[in-house]
């Protein structure tokens, strides 16, 4: 079965992530989150192997149920 | 402040003010580490300049603390590097907390065989005091203090600068005049000229503390620490037993109340522990942006430093680069005064340096993005990167808390000559033109640092013989001289011979018996060849000078 890759996989990370918080701009809460969530389903498709979206589901979920306010405003 | 006591330097009444006096080649606008070290630059070379400060004393609170290895190198070569490093406080480490765990550490400098460390710290009152000696210490140097430009009139060949003083006010006429006079640069609004960028909606309050403490020598930044919720926090020491503590406070805080001691206490207190001694040395609240002017040349009249960019200071891109400016512009502008290259060369200062700017403002913007989320969601990928960080490799590399200072590689300039010998290494820190050229180990006359040995003038860095002894002579002669260092083989009359004591000089260089690098005056590399031919490195030499 496939690993999820945690390792950095990115040519240039720093690149993704500006591109990344400037897809949402000028979005409001609301419509981010559904950006988001089509994301998700977007990569999901594109990665197929359900080992690997397995596993990305639990390192994601991991530690929500005991952080604090994780991503509050 | 309790360890430090600014001097004053005294004001001189000007000649000029009596009678008109004669027209100088350079004048410099302020006297902070950018104005100071290009003064340096063109004492060592025998130009006259005068250096207008409208103050009497240096940087008043610590301001720019951290000097990048490549600044260091620049101040080793402008004679004043040993004392800002057995001054300040070596560090290589930096470290990323989360809430109140550690996510993420790093080692700037993971190899050894460099003289200078990724970073040195030090309060900039006391670099620019080691500047102001060493800039006396040169007879072509003249400092003027409490001389205020308040006039500047350019005209076709030249610049008159209008100056007041605590006398009255005098004209001062150049040929040149570098404008380091700082992010509200005088020189920059009398010409009303423009720069663009982005304000950043937070504030920041800098204290500086004396404490003896046992805190590691290390970089640390904490995003939303139980001290200081949902902001973050920056700790650097400093000489001295000096600690700088930024805390991030937000764009709602009120900076004349977060000035007040009442109120930097407590933020001290939570997170130094009740049983802390300290005292506050120096504090401040700041707000920064990141802009630049459109063009660093205008006529006569050249900017270096903030008064031509500003960046935030997550990554200690400010100081760092405007020193990196002055050795870019001072050489260049030796050889136009000399008459040795066209104006145009020039040109090329604004184009390597406004590239330079924009990676330092592309950086410094991230970074501030990330410590300053600018909406609900750039937050939560924020935290969810934080929070992923501690685990999982890929989000440390995501982790931003500012993207430390390196050295500009200027690899598409113009002067640089491609390699025409393909089988050089091109990766990531490889000697392509352009690049600063690496520091070794080695043996020779003049100190254990293969950086002592280049710059100032053109270098031609051979390996093995490379270079006989009618090339030496020959470069030596030519109009724009050209000095040779040779790394191993025999003894070359006129060739400064320096021996390869680890190795690290062939390695780092990707040098075989005969290859020779063509080093600027600034150190830059900027053409490498497999063998020598005299014909090929003048031809490198006018290109790199616009002789061509």
């Amino acid at each position: 079965m496939a690993t999820l890759n945690t390792e950095s996989n990115h040519p240039a990370p720093d690149d993704f992530y500006e591109r990344l918080i400037a897809t949402h701009r000028g979005l409001s809460d609301a419509e981010s989150a559904l950006v988001n969530a089509k994301l998700v389903l977007l990569l999901a498709n594109h990665i197929g192997d359900p080992g690997v979206l397995v596993q990305a589901m639990a390192a994601a979920r991991d530690g929500t149920d005991t952080e604090r306010d994780a991503g509050a405003g | 402040m309790k360890t430090y006591t600014n001097p004053v330097y005294s004001y001189v009444r000007p000649a000029e003010l009596d009678a008109p006096g004669a027209r100088r080649p350079i004048v410099i606008v302020g006297a902070g580490p950018v104005g100071l070290a290009a003064a340096i630059d063109f004492g060592q070379r025998g130009i006259p300049v005068v250096v207008l400060d409208d103050d009497h004393t240096v940087s008043v609170g610590s301001r720019a603390i951290c000097y990048a290895k490549r600044a260091l190198e620049i101040l080793d070569r402008l004679g004043c590097g040993q004392q800002v490093v057995d001054k300040g406080i070596g560090w290589n480490v930096g470290k990323v907390f989360f809430r109140d765990e550690l996510v993420y550490r790093f080692d700037l400098l993971p190899e050894p065989g460099h003289r200078r460390p990724a970073f040195v710290n030090l309060q900039q009152y006391w670099f620019e005091e080691y500047l102001v000696e060493r800039a006396r210490a040169l007879g072509a140097v003249e400092l003027r203090w409490e001389n205020k430009v308040v006039g500047v009139a350019p005209q076709a060949d030249g610049v008159d600068v209008t100056v007041a003083t605590p006398d009255g006010e005098y004209t001062l006429g150049c040929d040149w005049l570098i404008a380091a006079d700082g992010s509200r640069s005088a020189v920059r609004q009398i010409l009303g000229l423009e720069w663009e960028g982005q304000v950043f909606h937070d504030r920041f309050l800098i204290a500086d503390i004396h404490m003896k403490s046992d805190f590691p020598t290390e970089r640390w930044f904490w995003f939303d620490p139980p001290f200081h919720p949902h902001q973050s926090t920056l700790l650097h020491r400093q000489a001295d037993d000096v600690w700088r503590i930024d805390f991030q406070l937000g764009w709602d805080a009120n900076p004349d109340e977060e000035r007040k001691p009442e109120r930097i206490l407590p933020r001290l207190r939570a997170m130094l522990g009740d049983n802390a001694d300290f005292e506050i040395e120096w504090a401040s609240v700041y707000t920064f942006q990141c802009r630049r002017m459109q063009r660093f040349c205008h006529g006569r009249v050249l900017f270096a430093g903030d008064a031509a960019h500003v960046v935030s200071p997550f990554g200690a891109r400010g100081a760092n680069s405007g020193i990196q400016d002055a050795d870019n512009l001072v050489w260049k502008l030796g050889l136009v005064l000399k008459g040795l290259a066209p104006d145009r060369l020039l040109d090329t200062y604004d184009a390597e340096r406004t590239r330079a700017a924009d990676e330092n403002i592309l950086n410094s913007t991230r970074a501030t993005d990330f410590i300053t989320p600018k909406s609900n969601v750039s937050r939560t990928f924020r935290d969810a990167t934080l929070g992923l960080a501690k685990k999982y490799a890929f989000a440390r590399r995501l982790v931003n808390s500012g993207r430390l200072s390196v050295p500009a590689i200027l690899a598409g300039s113009p002067l640089n000559t491609p390699d025409r010998d393909a089988d050089f290494a091109r990766g990531p820190g490889a000697m392509i033109p352009g690049a600063p050229a690496a520091d070794a180990p080695v043996a020779g006359p003049a100190g254990d640092w293969l950086l002592g040995y280049v710059g100032g003038d053109f270098t031609l860095l051979g390996f093995d013989d490379a270079v006989g002894p009618f090339g030496v002579a020959a470069l030596a002669r030519d109009r724009i001289a050209c000095k040779v260092v040779q790394v191993g083989g025999k003894p070359t009359a006129g060739a400064t011979m320096i021996g390869d004591v680890q190795g690290l000089a062939v390695q780092r260089y990707h040098a075989r018996p005969g290859t020779v690098y063509l080093l600027r005056p600034d150190q830059h590399v900027c053409a490498r060849w497999r063998e020598f031919d005299l014909p090929t490195v003048r031809a490198a030499i006018a290109r790199a000078t616009c002789n061509h």
